[in-house]
């Protein structure tokens, strides 16, 4: 039995001394490089009584709420039909929604202004419709176009799993009850997939709130943290805030993750 | 009837959402292959932006494919191991190792790296090698590992399996490489084209960990973005899905294969 045990320590090792080493060594240097600024603790408070980082601390948290909003409707609706209706290239679509995930961050934000830039397709029929050409990729709209691009193929799939689960009777009672479509959804469905919604909103939410490369692509004055962190890193090379800032950053990001998964998890033993 | 009606809404919306995903990917690899994409496709087509690309972006294309290469056998030499030794334990300590394994995940890819680069920056060899960015690469991708193995490694039996081959005297050895790794192989396969897949795409810890002799090809990809004319940039986009769509589409037809085996097991 020991003799068991110490093997499978052993076999755990590697991982736990690479990990240990590379991550959790480097995250307390971070945390205590952000404590050696001119502001000292400071630093860490800055974030909330700084007007600059609290204004990008709060438009970062709202793209991030609304992404996480749009996506889980879009992915909802969509995901949810997929799973129940079968047809003729089904397959097909789903496959379309779920391409993109793959995408780094930069390519998305090409996406974004291929439809939306300066010589985007947004911007073409607009001009041919009305004679106006809009161009919004390079704005928090274009920022938010871009989110919610990379949300929905990874919250697509969870949530048409979790569709396939739900009792297709459940429905049918509350149909015949006299319930109208619009009940269906909101007292059958929508609470039967809450489960799913908590865990793809959880990590559309923390994607969405530490994403680089689209803000990066479109463009370096979109103000959200993960681009502050950057600049503070190099252009003003104030390496303590840039460390402190994303110390608190994936503090936050872990957190929102790890209530959601507790809530999700509750939910589903309540419902079980 | 009514009901066609909301069924025909529901397909014009998901059609939507459809087009809004895939009409940029067609539109820029269209912009790839023109001659000038202000002029739209009356100008020609022509190949003379991916020989450009290739010209000058080719370094990234190979340090992509080997940093991938390489980050996947590290995933498999310490993600298989761990994934068996937590998939033995079920108990409160593996769950928390499992919990802050899968913390690079939920961690930003920027505070990561900025976290390695005060603590390795000093190392001048390491910090300027292709293995630092490997590094980062192993740290995001280990958890995608782990977690595909232990899925698999909970779903069968291996206790009984390992019982069975130790009953008829094999020894540790020869029960984890002829019992228990063929038994994940949907697993392992699964994990690693993931972990291919996203070494290759990984963006927001590379621009950071990246020198100028270290680019790989989404760093490449932003450079191009910022300072080369459209067509360019789009058709170095190109390659890169050339390189990721055998990756997705395998990675699909895995995942189609799977459910009917697990479907059993979650009840």
């Amino acid at each position: 039995m020991s003799r068991d045990s110490s093997r499978l320590t052993y076999l755990l090792l590697p991982a736990g001394i690479f990990f240990g080493a590379f991550f959790l060594l480097p995250l307390a240097q971070l945390f205590h490089i952000g404590l050696t600024g001119k502001a000292g603790w400071g630093a860490y408070t800055a974030i909330l009584t700084d007007r600059n980082y609290f204004s990008s601390l709060i438009s970062t948290l709202g793209l991030a709420a609304i992404t996480t909003l749009v996506t889980l409707i879009v992915s909802g609706l969509a995901g949810v039909f997929l799973q129940r209706n079968r047809f003729p290239g089904n397959g097909a679509l789903v496959a379309m929604l779920t391409f993109p995930l793959a995408f780094p961050g930069v390519v998305i934000g090409f996406m974004v202004i291929m439809l939306a830039g300066r010589q985007g397709l947004i911007g073409d029929i607009s001009r041919f419709l009305t004679g106006d050409k809009i161009v919004f990729a390079y704005s928090m709209a274009g920022l938010f176009m871009g989110y919610v691009y990379f949300s929905i193929p990874r919250t697509i799939l969870t949530v048409m799993a979790a569709a396939e689960k739900l009792d297709p009777r459940l429905e049918e009672a509350a149909r015949s009850l006299g319930a109208s479509t619009w009940h269906v959804a909101v007292d059958v469905i929508i609470p039967g997939l809450k489960p799913a919604f908590i865990s793809a909103g959880a990590i559309c939410f923390a994607t969405a709130m530490g994403a680089f490369g689209t803000a990066f692509t479109l463009a370096t004055r979109i103000n959200v943290l993960p681009m502050v962190i950057y600049t503070e890193f190099t252009l003003e090379a104030n390496i303590a805030m840039a460390a402190a800032l994303s110390f608190v950053l994936g503090a936050v990001t872990w957190v929102v993750l790890a209530v959601a998964r507790t809530a999700a998890g509750s939910t589903v033993a309540a419902a079980g | 009837m009514k009901r066609g009606m909301a069924f025909y809404a529901q397909l014009g919306f998901t059609l939507f959402v459809c087009a809004f995903l895939i009409v940029p990917v067609i539109l820029s690899i269209l912009a790839g292959v023109t001659v000038n994409y202000l002029s739209c496709i009356q100008s020609g087509f022509t190949l003379r932006w991916v020989y450009a690309v290739w010209d000058g972006y080719r370094d990234t294309v190979f340090l992509s494919i080997g940093i991938s290469l390489a980050c996947l056998a590290g995933t498999l030499i310490l993600g298989i191991p761990a994934a068996y030794a937590l998939a033995k334990r079920q108990n409160a300590l593996s769950r928390a190792i499992e919990e802050l394994l899968v913390m690079p995940v939920a961690v930003p890819g920027l505070a990561t790296a900025l976290a390695l680069i005060v603590t390795y920056g000093g190392f001048g060899g390491f910090r300027t090698s292709w293995v630092f960015i490997l590094v980062g690469h192993i740290l995001f991708t280990l958890p995608f590992m782990v977690c595909s193995v232990l899925a698999v490694l909970s779903a069968i039996d291996l206790k009984t399996l390992e019982e069975g081959a130790a009953s008829l005297g094999a020894s540790f050895r020869q029960r984890f490489f002829h019992v228990v790794l063929p038994n994940c192989r949907g697993g392992i396969l699964a994990g690693s084209l993931m972990v291919v897949t996203l070494s290759m795409g990984e963006f927001n810890m590379t621009w950071l960990l990246h020198t100028p002799l270290t680019k790989t090809l989404p760093v490449g990809l932003a450079d191009a973005y910022a300072s080369l004319r459209l067509e360019i940039g789009s058709a170095y986009t190109l390659v890169f899905f050339l390189m990721i769509v055998p990756l997705l589409v395998a990675l699909q037809w895995l995942g189609q294969a799977r459910p009917t085996k697990f479907v059993a097991d979650d009840e």
